[in-house]
């Protein structure tokens, strides 16, 4: 439920940046998500549509990148896959291991198509 | 903060930035801009805001997540009553509806502000930021943060609390934090409330309960309790002195803490950069 609150706060975030860059559209959002960031991709997709209307993103594609789940053991040293509820060491099996990936929530990178006048000749 | 302080950058996108590839041109001629900012960058600004709202009071902020009915307010009304005395707090609660829990806490003769969300499934950083205004942060030693009954939403947005409690009633069965990993893995204190149910409930395995949270990789202590006959308050109360202590002495010395999951998250990133 709280993705389309996640959406609004990134296509806030895809403005700024497209107002810096002085474009005109953005074509292509990015982002990386993990298991544990708790956001779910499928649902932010849906929630994209609706949030993306009347924005500079209107048009855009959005791509989620998933995150596999690592985690690193704080007493054997070994590094593991895990699954979200099983994040203990696939080694020794002690539990106080550490999350190396697996809850990134990251805007990755925005594709736009810049103002038609030529690049560069701005006063930035 | 995140976008400034480079946490995000690891070995596996550092050259996007370093080597001029933070604007590459594609074939069809736009350009693409690498960001790797957190999505919630903007609330995480707010909390971080929030923080040194908390930290230059010398307060102690903790947030408590649940599911709805978990004995939040209940938990929060005997603590108000056992150490009313020793420490002066506050509370903000969230709903979606209803004053009724801020006048529950008002009836213990703390101030409370409720923040009723509409159709919000959860607290974020503004909401708090709004609330702060309306209370004199000067006159509290500890402010509890009731966040919307919830056991997945609450998770993903940093209030700039110093603490997360996660409660998990007996009703709720012990393997709930198999089934919801992410608000477990935020805990910095587990709480398994209305414990004196369990003379009625033959399926929860206390336990078990806790080995699921073990499972989430979290160290912190899981303590059975109840708000109704007393049983596990000393431990949780012992627990909140420590951290009283722990918050004046990192005021002390200028520093402050991010909840649990946050920290460990930075410092991730912080090492991916070595």
């Amino acid at each position: 439920m709280h993705e389309l609150s996640i959406c609004q706060a990134m296509l806030t975030q895809v403005e700024e940046i497209a107002q810096r860059e002085h474009a005109s559209q953005v074509t292509r959002i990015l982002i990386r998500i993990g298991p544990l960031s708790g956001v779910v991709p499928e649902l932010l997709q849906q929630a994209f549509t609706i949030a993306r209307a009347g924005s500079v993103a209107a048009s855009a594609e959005l791509e989620t990148e998933l995150q596999s789940i690592r985690v690193r053991c704080q007493q054997c040293g070994a590094e593991c896959d895990a699954e979200t509820n099983r994040l203990i060491c696939c080694e020794c099996g002690d539990f106080r291991t550490q999350l190396i990936s697996g809850d990134e929530l990251l805007l990755a990178s925005v594709e736009l198509t810049r103002e038609p006048e030529e690049e560069g000749t701005g006063d930035d | 903060m995140c976008d400034t302080c480079g946490c995000n950058i690891t070995d596996g996108n550092r050259h996007l930035i370093e080597e001029g590839g933070k604007h590459a041109h594609t074939d069809d001629g736009s350009v693409a801009v690498e960001v790797l900012q957190n999505l919630l960058n903007a609330n995480d600004h707010q909390a971080a805001h929030n923080r040194e709202h908390f930290d230059r009071h010398q307060l102690l902020t903790i947030n408590l997540m649940s599911s709805p009915g978990s004995g939040k307010t209940r938990l929060l009304e005997t603590t108000i009553d056992t150490i009313k005395k020793r420490y002066r707090m506050g509370v903000i609660e969230g709903d979606l509806e209803t004053e009724n829990d801020a006048q529950r806490i008002r009836q213990k003769g703390v101030e409370a502000v409720q923040i009723t969300t509409g159709t919000a499934c959860h607290l974020d950083a503004h909401m708090i930021h709004h609330a702060l205004h309306q209370m004199n942060l000067d006159e509290l030693d500890i402010l509890f943060i009731e966040n919307v009954g919830n056991l997945v939403c609450p998770a993903s947005f940093d209030l700039g609390q110093h603490l997360n409690i996660t409660l998990l009633s007996v009703t709720e069965g012990d393997d709930k934090p198999a089934k919801y990993p992410v608000i477990f893995r935020a805990a910095d204190h587990v709480l398994i409330t209305k414990s004196d149910l369990l003379v009625m409930l033959d399926d929860f395995n206390t336990e078990k309960a806790e080995q699921a949270v073990r499972h989430l990789a979290v160290e912190a202590p899981v303590t059975l309790i109840s708000a109704k006959n007393g049983e596990g308050f000393e431990t949780w109360l012992t627990w909140l002195d420590e951290q009283v202590q722990k918050q004046a002495e990192r005021r002390a010395k200028g520093e402050t803490t991010n909840p649990k999951l946050q920290t460990e998250g930075i410092h991730m990133h912080a090492q991916d950069t070595r």
